[in-house]
């Protein structure tokens, strides 16, 4: 089954952003080796092209490696992987506030209704 | 040397059309890329040129920096737009019949690709389905380990999650430093195996770029940014 993309950002971007969200969740563990592009370009149905420019741009991050002549391996620092969540999070937080923002709410009226959103839900 | 076709002032005119109006052209190993254009566009003449089926009126073409000859035609596995395959044959002798014809074909690869498609080889061309043609002919196109694929119309005639097979399959099957041109206009189903698009139209090329680019500049995919090209 093939990854799905949206329309409005480039392939390789989304690719990039599906990888490391694969590697923050766990799916690919750390200190785990990555299939070779062409056999992830097969999965996510994509170009190998588009996916040789992602995992370089994930490179780039440092939650993943290229052992000359191997292939690429998720890093086993795991304070790494926990800051390109946390960046992640920010990320994702920044984005939801910007979205909330032409509602008018001040500080304390947003953080009540994500604290009673979470609440009603019990858990997240 | 990195190019593996050059169009150089390409231009076919028929009796009363002008098919391709003086186009250059080039493309890089390694590449998938979509020709793109509305129908009459020229994107089959183009690819017939390419291929010696058609003879340039002005302008050259080289595949490999050779003219197109027997040399050239070693090199390039072609897809027709029509259904080509001897109605007779079952599957397994045209597999056979492709296998004595080029030297580059791989009938191992072909009878995989036709077992995970449940096509049988004792199975006769002409009872086949139009669609189940078609896969059988992309298999036989694919299963050659060619220098320049063209695909004309690989996906027009089948069922979605056959198409998806299809992509899987050209993404799969294509040499590392191969090239595969693909003509279509049901660009929502390619564009994420693409890397560059060409897009034609009434002979000319109105623009030639990489997927990525197009969608980050213009912040829409390929296929809307085509329907916006060429409203009607």
């Amino acid at each position: 089954m093939s990854w799905s993309f949206s329309n409005d950002k480039p392939i390789f971007q989304q690719l990039k952003d599906i990888i490391i969200l694969k590697i923050i969740k766990g799916e690919y563990p750390p200190g785990s080796k990555l299939e070779g592009v062409r056999e992830l370009a097969i999965t996510a149905g994509v170009n190998p092209n588009t996916m040789q420019r992602a995992l370089s741009d994930v490179e780039e991050t440092g939650i993943i490696y290229t052992m000359r002549g191997d292939g690429r391996y998720v890093t086993d620092n795991e304070e790494k992987i926990t800051e390109v969540r946390n960046g992640y999070l920010a990320e994702k937080i920044a984005g939801f506030l910007n979205s909330v923002n032409e509602l008018g709410l001040n500080k304390n009226e947003i953080l009540g209704a994500v604290q009673s959103e979470i609440e009603k839900r019990g858990e997240i | 040397m990195n190019t593996i076709l050059e169009c150089k002032n390409l231009s076919k005119v028929y009796k009363n059309a002008v098919a391709l109006n003086s186009i250059n052209l080039s493309f890089e190993k390694g590449r998938i890329v979509g020709l793109l254009g509305p129908n009459g566009s020229g994107k089959t003449t183009l690819i017939k040129m390419i291929n010696g089926l058609l003879t340039p009126t002005t302008g050259e073409i080289t595949v490999e920096g050779e003219p197109i000859g027997v040399k050239t035609k070693n090199n390039v596995s072609y897809l027709p737009d029509r259904n080509f395959l001897p109605q007779w044959m079952t599957v397994g002798q045209v597999v056979r019949y492709y296998s004595d014809f080029y030297n580059d074909f791989k009938p191992d690869r072909a009878s995989e690709m036709l077992k995970s498609l449940g096509i049988k080889e004792n199975m006769r061309i002409k009872t086949l389905s139009k669609g189940t043609q078609e896969k059988v002919e992309l298999i036989l196109v694919m299963s050659r380990s060619a220098k320049l694929y063209l695909l004309d119309e690989p996906i027009a005639g089948v069922d979605p999650a056959t198409r998806d097979y299809i992509l899987r399959t050209i993404i799969s099957n294509y040499e590392e430093d191969a090239t595969v041109i693909i003509s279509t206009h049901l660009i929502a189903d390619v564009e994420q195996v693409l890397s560059d698009v060409v897009f034609i139209n009434h002979g000319d090329i109105v623009m030639c770029d990489t997927v990525d680019n197009i969608r980050q500049r213009e912040g829409k995919s390929v296929d809307e940014f085509f329907r916006e090209v060429f409203k009607c």
